[in-house]
């Protein structure tokens, strides 16, 4: 860092890289070596930094597969392979049926939030009504609202209702989702109006055009909420913890948590990795097969305020 | 004509009955409910302000909102290096961004639940994963769960090491959005690398950090499942988090209106917090 202005293309800590390709085509003899170790360096981080998140995951399935006596070891693959811990988690908790739980509960709320999220992104963007704009602020001000507030009386609402230990309360509440309706309301506003107003001459009504039309024309804003909806409510845990105690309702999230919290799985650490490893084999295998679509999804889901 | 008026609110009314009956019944009915003691059984005791007088008398509470600051000092900064960190390396034409890209990701699809009962074994004081590896390289042992003072540190390393290939995510698309002639003006003017880094990359990629500080902020109090399965909010409560103890009041004791009040309380907190950072965001940008 000696001189700052004649320096060759630093490239191993900044995004310079489209200036490089301009630049160090002219300069590639001069810097040669200076870029294998820039790479060596830029590799190096990259690979450690893949082994730190990845090497617990694997740890963890390892660890679950061994005899309780060979459990804390470093070594990655047991001597001996046990389906042991397995066998004790499906003896001791109704972890088949919490996954049958979850996949409905989470496939409905999913569902639910893309009809419901698109009928009223066509709405915003395609009907006049009075009132839109309020609905579009309260759109806004709800998804600022901090769940802190509405934790307690949700809860009294699901007593009153006599929701409680029921699927209804996993799902009906969290049918309308404010994130959805902006994602669909974005992308329907690149839909060409005349392709609207077309098949209104050809008599569809709105119903039709929204479902035959529209949704055709708007897979990926389909996927994008699908999946940011069915991770969410798969993932959530404090709901459920507090609106469902009959053991055979639980979702899957839930029913590891209170096997690990409780005393059921207590100084067995085999059990509660494999109780772990079984909750997160559904969502990784769908992970390696779509992981493109799952990270669009959950950074757009971070990506608007 | 008629006819297609009342359409457009057939479109709406889920929304609506959704907003009326899930958002806004709630956040009245939590209002009312903070003058007020219940216990959803016995009838509703109208108490003013007694509620109010309590929470500013509560040791715990301040100790939840200390916790979760601790939580923040450590979480956001952690989190803001690595992501950066990281991003800026992939974002040098690497081979293989798929694949780096799909590792980091990897624990934030995974359910924090996985992730805490993971993380509780690698922290265990006796046979933990970590200890071992410090006691094999001669070092002493971490009390990372049991010490007081260590405990949210080390949730706050966890839910980093959880959360952050999120953030290497945006902050890559961040930077993927810095338009080339900017670098090639800065160098022209003889700008080192910092000094690109400081007047090019920050001002082009600020969005990317307050939209990092916003999410971090609201993550960290909702902080819930990691100490609730980890430490049960111990120890001496200092990993005792906001919705932890509204969870404790509200599902525990039964005290609803306390526990209504306490969140009216964490939420305007949150708001604050964001905005202050909002501003401060605004101001360094300019």
């Amino acid at each position: 860092m000696t001189s700052v202005q004649r320096k060759p293309i630093d490239n191993n800590s900044l995004p310079t890289e489209k200036i490089d390709r301009v630049t160090a085509f002219n300069k590639k003899k001069r810097s040669n070596g200076r870029t294998i170790l820039n790479k060596l360096f830029i590799y190096t981080c990259l690979t450690i930094g893949a082994v730190l998140f990845i090497y617990p995951f694997v740890w963890m399935l390892s660890a679950s597969l061994a005899p309780e006596k060979q459990m804390s070891s470093l070594v990655l693959f047991p001597e001996t392979i046990s389906f042991n811990s397995y066998a004790q988690v499906v003896d001791k908790i109704p972890i088949i049926r919490s996954l049958i739980n979850s996949l409905f509960v989470s496939l409905s709320v999913t569902f639910g939030v893309i009809v419901f999220g698109s009928m009223i992104a066509y709405a915003l963007t395609n009907l006049e009504f009075k009132g839109k704009n309020l609905i579009f602020y309260i759109i806004i001000f709800t998804m600022t609202l901090p769940f802190q507030i509405t934790l307690i009386p949700q809860y009294i609402l699901m007593v009153k209702f006599s929701w409680v230990d029921s699927y209804l309360a996993l799902i009906v509440p969290y049918l309308i989702n404010g994130l959805s309706i902006i994602i669909f309301q974005q992308y329907f506003k690149t839909i060409p109006k005349d392709m609207i107003d077309a098949a209104r001459i050809d008599g569809c009504n709105e119903f039709r055009i929204l479902f035959r039309i529209l949704w055709p024309n708007s897979v990926p804003a389909i996927v994008t909420v699908g999946i940011m909806t069915f991770m969410g409510v798969w993932n959530e845990v404090l709901w459920p913890i507090i609106v469902i105690r009959n053991e055979n309702l639980m979702t899957m999230p839930q029913l590891v948590t209170l096997f690990a919290v409780g005393g059921r799985a207590e100084s067995q650490l085999g059990v509660k990795l494999a109780a772990a490893t079984m909750l997160a084999l559904p969502i990784v295998i769908a992970y390696a097969f779509f992981q493109r679509y799952f990270i669009q999804s959950m950074a757009s889901s971070g990506l608007k305020e | 004509m008629k006819e297609k008026s009342f359409i457009p609110y057939l479109f709406v009314a889920p929304y609506v009955i959704h907003f009326l009956v899930f958002v806004s019944f709630p956040v009245v009915f939590s209002f009312f409910l903070m003058f007020n003691q219940w216990n959803i059984i016995s009838p509703m005791k109208f108490v003013g302000i007694q509620n109010f007088y309590r929470l500013i008398h509560d040791d715990q509470f301040f100790k939840a909102i200390f916790n979760t600051i601790v939580f923040l000092v450590i979480h956001i900064p952690l989190q803001i290096i690595v992501a950066l960190f990281f991003a800026v390396m992939l974002n040098q034409k690497v081979r293989f961004l798929g694949f780096f890209r799909a590792a980091y990701f990897l624990p934030v699809v995974v359910s924090g639940v996985v992730v805490t009962i993971l993380w509780q074994q690698l922290y265990g004081f006796e046979s933990g994963l970590l200890n071992r590896g410090l006691s094999f390289l001669g070092l002493g042992k971490i009390g990372w769960l049991v010490n007081p003072d260590v405990a949210m540190p080390s949730i706050a390393i966890m839910a980093t090491w959880k959360n952050v290939g999120l953030y290497i995510v945006l902050f890559l698309v961040g930077l993927q959005t810095v338009p080339s002639y900017l670098y090639e003006a800065a160098e022209l003017e003889g700008a080192g690398a910092w000094q690109k880094f400081r007047y090019v990359t920050f001002p082009m990629i600020n969005p990317t950090f307050f939209l990092v500080l916003v999410l971090s902020t609201i993550g960290g109090f909702s902080l819930f499942i990691e100490p609730y399965v980890m430490t049960g909010g111990g120890p001496l409560n200092n990993t005792l988090s906001a919705v932890l103890y509204i969870y404790k009041q509200g599902f525990f004791y039964y005290h609803m209106g306390y526990a209504s009040t306490l969140g009216f309380f964490f939420a305007g907190i949150i708001l604050l917090v964001i905005v202050i950072q909002k501003k401060f965001v605004e101001k360094e940008s300019r």
